[in-house]
């Protein structure tokens, strides 16, 4: 599992990779109560805006972790959102994507490196 | 968070667990383990425990000894018929300013030789100056800041604070009284902000963390954040100063006219007399402008304060803007307040709401979200 910044896991299946957030991020958001994903086909950007979530307290945008096409997108936690701070970092994934260059994938965290970025 | 203040329950807020941030200068609990939603429904369904001491506790005593004369004085800034208010009574007011908008909105008590006042924590300065600039000729005014204040709110509320104190189950919706509990002087009204039964407690400083105890023993009870706070008080359709109402409002947009009785309106006994009175009986007459009125958003996405309001997809021209909005967990959806030009307040009308670009229908809907339980 690779992680970013924006607290945000990737976990490589095949030639697409499966993006969550974090039990920290999920944590300290509280309960989420909206979550709008992008629509399967969408090329992304990294660092841009493709997803929106709202919790009890705020609403939050959620980034494109690498350049790529959304391939999947996980309607359980639209219907259900507080699923993701029940079970973020495996039943309630947000989207699928292929990555345009999947090499990228080596340039983020790792578990220790984002550890120490949270701690 | 150096500067900031603490209430005389920050070690009971510390020790169960919760998140504090800063809110009108005091260190405030946001919530607690059991989270927003969690304590939101916990209110609803049993009792919740809120410290509500950052609020300002403000005695107002007539030099003269005739409480008649404190009430005159607080009308000179109030458009509430005061002097009606019995012994043992509280109501609803605000303080208007000379254009007819409200500089905060409290709580009045008659307590037979004096009144009582209940004012919100990042107002409670300037109302103390405007009270002593205007009416410290006819009154006293002392500010009381060696208590506490709580809420208990729920339905449990009564069982919860009966079983200490039996006399509370006979109070009747804004009652209030000064009761002796254990050595302690409280001073309890039958009232709250969340649109449930319940009562507003005040107890000296000294004893606060004593008292809360008595009331977290009980297994109905668990405290509550500032958070569900805001939200309980969003489904009750109750403004937040600041937010639904503030200098710039009128309490005729505000649609808080039934906290303006008759004596105060045109042809009443004690007709006007308070800061704006032109501009607020002239809205009588003829109406405002703008309306506040509840909105429901018909999808799921929460439309929160500071989103613009439209007349359909398309139109450019912004009929209002949302001043109150998030997810309310006993409606399970999005409830959000606002104002509205005043040909769209009408309930049922649908408008438009611009989220990130999107506009998305809300539909304009009476209030509050959720049925009040009051004890009358």
């Amino acid at each position: 599992m690779k992680y970013t910044e924006e607290h945000e896991w990737l976990k490589p299946e095949g030639d697409v990779v499966i993006v969550g957030i974090t039990q920290h991020a999920a944590d300290a958001l509280g309960e989420l109560v909206f979550v709008e994903l992008p629509e399967v086909g969408t090329e992304v950007e990294k660092g841009e805006e493709i997803v929106v979530i709202e919790s009890v307290k705020a609403a939050s945008d959620i980034t494109a972790p690498l350049d790529g096409e959304i391939t999947e997108v996980n309607q359980d936690i639209v219907d259900t959102p507080t699923l993701v701070n029940e079970d973020p970092t495996a039943a309630a994934w947000f989207f699928k994507m292929k990555l345009k260059d999947a090499s990228e994938m080596d340039g983020l965290m790792d578990e220790d490196a984002y550890k120490a970025l949270i701690d | 968070m150096a500067d900031l203040l603490q209430t005389p329950l920050y070690d009971f807020h510390v020790e169960k667990g919760a998140k504090l941030v800063p809110f009108a200068g005091y260190e405030m609990p946001v919530q607690y383990p059991l989270g927003v939603m969690n304590e939101h429904k916990h209110c609803r369904a049993k009792a919740g425990l809120f410290d509500v001491s950052h609020m300002g506790q403000v005695l107002l005593t007539p030099k003269s000894g005739n409480i008649e004369d404190a009430c005159l004085a607080l009308e000179t800034l109030v458009p509430m018929d005061i002097c009606a208010l019995k012994p043992g009574r509280q109501r609803y007011a605000f303080f208007t300013n000379d254009n007819g908008g409200i500089l905060d909105d409290l709580m009045v008590a008659n307590r037979g030789d004096h009144l009582f006042l209940v004012v919100n924590a990042a107002c409670k300065d300037a109302d103390i100056a405007h009270m002593k600039n205007k009416i410290s000729d006819t009154c006293e005014i002392t500010v009381v800041d060696d208590r506490a204040l709580v809420a208990l709110q729920g339905p449990d509320a009564e069982t919860v604070l009966s079983a200490l104190i039996p006399a509370v189950a006979d109070y009747k919706f804004m009652d209030v009284a000064i009761v002796d509990y254990d050595g302690m002087e409280l001073w309890i009204s039958r009232s709250g902000y969340t649109g449930e039964d319940g009562y507003e407690i005040s107890v000296p400083a000294d004893n606060a963390s004593v008292f809360v105890s008595k009331l977290s023993e009980n297994e109905l009870v668990e405290p509550i954040g500032l958070g569900a706070r805001d939200s309980l008080r969003l489904e009750g359709g109750l403004c937040l100063y600041g937010n639904d109402i503030d200098e710039t409002t009128t309490p005729v947009e505000a649609a808080l006219t039934w906290a303006i009785q008759k004596a105060r309106r045109t042809g009443g006994d004690r007709e006007g007399g308070f800061p704006g009175a032109e501009e607020v009986l002239a809205q009588f007459e003829n109406g405002a402008p703008r309306k506040r009125a509840g909105l429901l958003p018909e999808g799921r996405a929460p439309m929160r304060a500071g989103t613009k309001l439209f007349s359909s997809e398309n139109s450019s021209d912004e009929i209002g803007e949302i001043t109150s909005g998030g997810f309310g967990p006993s409606v399970n959806g999005p409830v959000s307040m606002g104002y509205l030009s005043t040909e769209y307040s009408a309930e049922g009308t649908k408008v438009f709401a611009e989220l990130r670009g999107k506009r998305l229908p809300a539909i304009v809907t009476k209030m509050p979200f959720v049925a009040a339980n009051f004890k009358r």
